[in-house]
């Protein structure tokens, strides 16, 4: 392959693992916007996202086929049912403990993320599941570079769920509440926003986006696994950190910026794919002493 | 209050504190003996027990005394592991000489990974230390010095005063006495001047900086302590297994050992003891349950933290 080649194919890898990257992170960074809450649990979200897109689409496909036709119902089915269980967590396990210390929080995160990572365990037995579609791989050429037409759906579903989320955040009345609670939660009581209902909210929306993300990642690689949600929801705060914790574009542009660091980052010599996540928290590091509000974030002090 | 007040106060002390001391020299006396009637099976268990105090105390001078939620202690648990294994298979080195090794490398990670991140926000470190465990665990399946992912396999059993530690009543009296030092260790720490500190930084950073507290060196001092009791550890892990492997270190045992210390109740010693015998035994016992014990673990930590967030002996707060 000629060197132009390699670049557009690792372009195109890059910005597929940079938009699943950004739709995570955009639940992470939300979240932390709002109550200021690292929530662990967010990648394993994704994971029940993709069980819940997979078993949705294994009822169907004998219906509505294994194509679009039964993928799309598949991702918006998951998306509630996800979205309703981000809800519910938030109800039972951070709400009670809004005012408590923040390392009773996070701790409680970590529980619910292990007691998500272990209930899929128990019900797959660590096998990986085949996510099979009937989507093909037809596409168009760009000399050697094959790009699939799913890929670009993908890419597509990716960009309309963010610009989708900008826009509800930035125009309607529900978005700035979240970003009042995020400035001032008792003044926003004292305005009467009903916080705790705006907060569920934001877990919904968070929840849903992670949860297409599994979908559209198990449609991409065709198996799926109980573990998968650990190592994206660490890559999601890395490209949320990126971007600038808290901020929607941020989110976006963190993620894809991670996605292609990735891509390219195995081309360079020595470096090579088993070290490729080594790279990626390196880098993270450096981020955190260099530039902790990333690069749309504005600075801010913590408030203990 | 009257002088015969005080001196009935006085006694009353310094008889809970005869009658604390009675009961530590029995339950030291009773723990010495265990070998001379318990199956080799016990004294495997036990051992993994001593081991876990050491690791749990270790863990608790970081997330109980200082406030810092550490997601990848086992890093320095493999930082020691891994140092005996080098000393003595690649170097041919003596296992006692990895001990000194261990506790520099154990400091240097510690300060790399510590130094530049403890000034920021505090759940940033979370994240950080996590991203560094499974670093370090990437690293040593890569490298060829470490083994790669089969490990490293025929690690000496050091010779002390001439008598070689290859029995497990051996290695039980070695990880007792491990742990009764972590033990004596950490009330020294929590009553010291930088005990203090870190307390008065987990409640309140900014009053403790106020008073004059470098906040960012009582954080790393902790973060280093912790750090220097997991490859204490590591090194007589190695030694006892004579094979270590990079699935040893994963952050499923960082999160073991965290589960430890929130448990048994963060800050408090005897609660942090509790903590780490209860998860060692408690899989021993529902040994059928097998591959379900991370999710039991998994609802059993969010009750604790829902309905009992200091743990089950908490710390009394003053």
């Amino acid at each position: 392959m000629a060197f132009y080649e390699v670049l557009l194919q690792q372009l195109a890898n890059g910005l597929i693992l940079g938009s699943f990257y950004a739709l995570v992170a955009l639940g992470y960074s939300m979240v932390y916007g709002v109550i200021k809450l690292l929530n662990f649990a967010h990648g394993d979200l994704y994971m029940v996202g993709a069980f819940a897109g997979f078993g949705t689409l294994s009822l169907l496909s004998g219906w509505l086929g294994g194509g679009w036709g039964g993928i799309v119902p598949s991702i918006l089915f998951s998306m509630v049912a996800v979205g309703v269980l981000g809800v519910i967590i938030d109800r039972v396990a951070y709400r009670p403990l809004r005012e408590a210390p923040k390392l009773s929080v996070l701790i409680t995160a970590l529980a619910v993320s292990m007691l998500l990572e272990n209930t899929a365990l128990a019900f797959t037995g660590g096998q990986y599941t085949a996510f099979s579609t009937a989507l093909g791989f037809a596409g168009i050429n760009l000399g050697m570079v094959h790009v699939t037409y799913t890929q670009m759906v993908l890419v597509g579903t990716s960009v309309v769920l963010m610009v989708v989320l900008e826009l509800f955040v930035s125009r309607t009345m529900y978005g700035k509440a979240m970003r009042a609670i995020a400035i001032d939660q008792d003044a926003c009581r004292l305005m009467g926003i009903d916080v705790d209902r705006t907060i569920a909210l934001t877990f919904l929306i968070g929840s849903a986006l992670a949860a297409a993300a599994g979908v559209l990642a198990g449609v991409y690689y065709g198996s799926i696994n109980f573990f998968m949600g650990f190592l994206i929801g660490l890559k999601a705060f890395t490209a949320a950190v990126i971007g600038g914790i808290g901020s929607i574009p941020g989110a976006m542009l963190g993620g894809i910026l991670l996605g292609l660091l990735e891509a390219f980052g195995t081309q360079i010599p020595a470096v090579g794919s088993e070290w490729k996540n080594v790279f990626v928290f390196a880098f993270l590091i450096l981020f955190l002493v260099f530039r902790p509000t990333g690069l749309l974030g504005r600075p801010e002090v913590e408030r203990m | 209050m009257s002088e015969a007040g005080e001196a009935a106060v006085g006694l009353a002390r310094s008889r809970r504190s005869v009658r604390q001391s009675a009961g530590v020299v029995l339950l030291l006396a009773a723990l010495l003996v265990v070998p001379r009637f318990a199956n080799n099976y016990y004294l495997e268990v036990l051992s993994e027990a001593w081991l876990y105090v050491l690791l749990c105390l270790g863990l608790n001078i970081v997330v109980g005394f200082a406030g810092l939620l550490d997601l990848g202690y086992a890093a320095f648990f493999a930082v020691g592991a891994y140092t005996a294994g080098i000393v003595t298979i690649r170097l041919g080195q003596s296992f006692w000489l990895s001990l000194p090794i261990a506790v520099v490398a154990a400091t240097l990670a510690g300060v790399i990974i510590g130094g530049p991140t403890l000034r920021l926000r505090s759940d940033y470190l979370a994240i950080v230390t996590l991203g560094f465990g499974e670093m370090v665990r990437i690293t040593v399946r890569n490298l060829s010095i470490t083994g790669g992912a089969s490990g490293l396999v025929g690690i000496e059993r050091p010779d002390l005063f001439g008598y070689s530690l290859n029995s497990i009543a051996a290695f039980y009296y070695v990880f007792l006495l491990l742990a009764g030092l972590a033990v004596i260790a950490s009330y020294r720490l929590e009553r010291s001047r930088i005990g203090r500190a870190w307390k008065y930084v987990r409640s309140d950073e900014d009053a403790a900086r106020a008073m004059g507290i470098n906040h960012a060196a009582v954080k790393l001092a902790a973060y280093v302590l912790g750090a220097i009791f997991a490859a204490i550890g590591g090194c007589f892990y190695a030694a006892k297994m004579t094979a270590i492997s990079p699935e040893t270190f994963t952050f499923n045992q960082s999160l073991l050992i965290l589960l430890g210390v929130v448990l048994g109740g963060r800050g408090k010693i005897p609660g942090v003891i509790l903590g780490a015998l209860v998860i060692v035994i408690f899989p021993e016992l529902f040994r059928d349950i097998g591959s379900m014990r991370m999710l039991v673990f998994a609802v059993s930590l969010l009750l604790i933290m829902l309905f009992r967030p200091a743990g089950i002996w908490p710390e009394r707060w003053r």
